[in-house]
């Protein structure tokens, strides 16, 4: 694993104060410095360890199922006249690829001698992928997860609880992700020496955004290797990734950032249009601001409060950005897009009738601009396919294009 | 003419009783009148909250008063506005207390500037941190004469302290436990911890909060530092309030 390699120096990795550009930092309160101070001043000693690196190598090969396939997609590649290859985070235990990061924290936390786990959850994927690791481990697990969220994800609600997590509706505010994350951050100044909070994207203080990434980067890293095995090339002219907070986009960008011959593609959620007051293309709505600690583009009001995001995709619906990401936009090394809700849902129906394959919904708005990139027939493509869609079934057979709500 | 933080404490340095209330809570003009009854009834600091949607260190109950009070139209702009003719009527020294994101936003350098034209004396912005504050606001904090106060919570390292100490203008505030506000930690446990500040013999005069909210818990916060500061228990009074100036003083009188 090449998660520890040192990046100091880079125009695209963090600096040693935690920050991407303007971008990043640890705007924390005094009651979580101890907390957050351990994690930064241990975080990279860890990661390098060689024996966290061969614990680490060996849960994701016979646990999490790695490396994950690079899936050549002959039809959707046919259909947009370019070579698409898929990168199967789908097929990962627990089904996404945030597992590869909540394997990472766990041990991280073992290291350190924590003996309680605490996280946030929109959807229930991060939550369903830490309570796996805490049942693994033998963990304690509290899992905060918005009170609207726990009623429109039931099945992955009891998954946590199955695998013995504590699942805490966070009402306070809008009741949806960014507020699971506050309460995980309250749970945390509450608990500040036996918990440790394992953050399941790549936001939040430093050094949160770095690690995940870290953690996330085995994406990137196989992708390279399975490229050249395939094509004679370790690079792709794109890479193309959803981004919510953004640890999929992250992970699939990390061993490419300082390559400028690869492309990398950034997809938001576009919900019912940018400008349609129910969105979560943060880079197109937001402003400079504070959210999770973090200093990023932000969707606020003019007073500075911060707004509810909306998309049809509840692991999008964050209304800030990694701070890695705000960079990468604001540098013009990504190119950023956004897919509606309708055009996710297309390219998903499109996918499972191509390919076979029924991707997450998140995973569908990066699909959903391969029309919109002005590909060449030798162009290679690789799109990060985050998750798989089993959770995201009520919503494709209510959304199905001639259902009307009698039997599919 | 010196800041009113520092002439409260060089004429008192026990028993210092610092209020927080919300802006704009429970109605949006109710914060005058609310600063009005807490001067009357012989409070020594005000600590106006200023709300925010996302209040990290906050628990439940002044989460809702912010979200209350967001929702009653309170801003900056709007608080700026009510506190224009505060120093008319408002002779205690007044805190500014809020997160950073609506204040980056209004304009670190406005918001000083804004603070120093109404009368404001202090501001407590606890996801500020202390090295961006040193290394990029100190300057224009200093020359508007607006007191910055940082925190110190039980897991603070001495030598932490020390320099939150150096840098720390006006008071600390002392989290007297490892917690959101609101939280119900027994003070007792907390005497050691008390009894280490106090033996540091700090420059700042220290006030210590959270979980302050009687005469009982105020008289153990106030033993071993130079006073206390109440927020939830007294949120949570306005809120059950019908009059809020009996409100007040009966909350008032229960606590001194």
């Amino acid at each position: 694993m090449k998660i520890a390699e040192n990046t100091f120096g880079s125009k695209y990795h963090v600096d040693e104060k935690g920050f991407y550009g303007r971008f990043g930092g640890a705007y924390i309160p005094e009651m979580l410095y101890p907390n957050v101070e351990e994690l930064q001043r241990n975080y990279l000693a860890i990661l390098r360890d060689p024996g966290f690196q061969e614990e680490f190598d060996q849960l994701l090969r016979d646990y999490v199922g790695r490396p994950s396939p690079l899936y050549f997609a002959k039809r959707l590649s046919e259909k947009y006249n370019a070579k698409i290859y898929l990168k199967r985070e789908d097929l990962n235990h627990t089904g996404a690829h945030k597992v590869n990061n909540t394997i990472g924290q766990i041990l991280l936390a073992k290291r350190l001698g924590k003996t309680r786990i605490i996280a946030e959850t929109g959807a229930g994927q991060h939550g369903v992928a830490t309570a796996t690791v805490c049942a693994l481990m033998g963990l304690e697990c509290v899992v905060y997860m918005g009170s609207i969220d726990i009623k429109r994800q039931a099945p992955n609600v009891a998954r946590m609880k199955m695998l013995g997590a504590t699942v805490v509706p966070a009402t306070s505010g809008s009741q949806t992700l960014k507020d699971a994350c506050n309460e995980a951050i309250r749970d945390w100044i509450n608990n500040p020496v036996n918990t440790h909070y394992i953050l399941g994207t790549a936001a939040g203080p430093h050094p949160y955004p770095d690690m995940v990434t870290r953690f996330q980067s085995v994406i990137s890293e196989e992708i390279k290797k399975q490229l050249l095995e395939k094509t004679g090339k370790a690079n792709p002219d794109y890479v193309v990734a959803c981004i919510g907070g953004g640890s999929n986009a992250a992970g699939a960008y990390y061993h490419f950032l300082d390559e400028p011959d690869v492309k990398l593609v950034a997809v938001e959620a576009g919900g019912k249009g940018v400008h349609s007051g129910h969105s979560a293309a943060t880079t197109q709505l937001g402003k400079l601001g504070i959210i999770h600690a973090s200093k990023t583009l932000l969707m606020q009001t003019e007073d500075g409060q911060i707004t509810e995001p909306y998309s049809i995709s509840a692991g999008l619906d964050y209304p800030g950005i990694g701070p890695l990401h705000a960079h990468l936009y604001e540098t013009g090394r990504a190119t950023f897009l956004n897919a509606t809700d309708d055009e996710a849902l297309q390219a998903a129906y499109e996918l499972t009738r191509l390919e076979g394959i029924i991707p997450a919904l998140e995973s569908s708005h990066a699909l959903a601009k391969l029309g919109q990139i002005a590909l060449k027939p030798d162009d290679v493509v690789v799109v990060c396919l985050s998750g798989r869609g089993d959770k995201d079934m009520e919503t494709y057979i209510r959304n199905l294009p001639g259902n009307t709500g009698g039997n599919v | 003419m010196s800041n009113r933080i520092d002439q409260l404490f060089a004429g008192k340095r026990k028993g210092v009783l610092n209020i927080y209330c919300t802006a704009g809570f429970p109605e949006l003009n109710d914060t005058l009148p609310v600063m009005k009854a807490l001067q009357q009834n012989g409070v020594d600091i005000i600590e106006l909250g200023m709300p925010f949607s996302d209040p990290l260190a906050d628990g439940p109950v002044i989460q809702d008063s912010s979200t209350r009070a967001i929702s009653n139209g309170m801003s900056l702009k709007v608080l700026f506005e009510q506190l224009k003719n505060l120093r008319q009527e408002i002779h205690v020294p007044v805190l500014l207390m809020g997160y950073l994101n609506p204040v980056l936003l209004y304009g670190i350098e406005n918001f000083c500037k804004k603070c120093a034209e109404v009368g404001v004396d202090g501001a407590i912005l606890p996801d500020l941190p202390m090295d961006e504050y040193e290394s990029e606001y100190k300057p224009v904090f200093e020359k508007y004469g607006l007191h910055l106060v940082f925190l110190v919570t039980p897991e603070t390292s001495e030598e932490r302290i020390r320099k939150i100490d150096s840098v720390s203008k006006g008071f600390i505030y002392a989290v007297s436990s490892s917690s959101t506000t609101g939280t119900d930690k027994n003070m007792g446990h907390q005497q050691a911890y008390f009894e280490r500040l106090e033996s540091l013999k700090l420059k700042n005069p220290v006030l210590i909060g959270f979980g302050i909210k009687d005469k009982a818990t105020f008289d153990a916060a106030t033993a071993h530092s130079n006073g206390g500061v109440i927020g939830t228990a007294f949120i949570r009074a306005l809120e059950q309030a019908t009059n809020l100036d009996s409100a007040i003083q009966q909350f008032i009188a229960g606590v001194k």
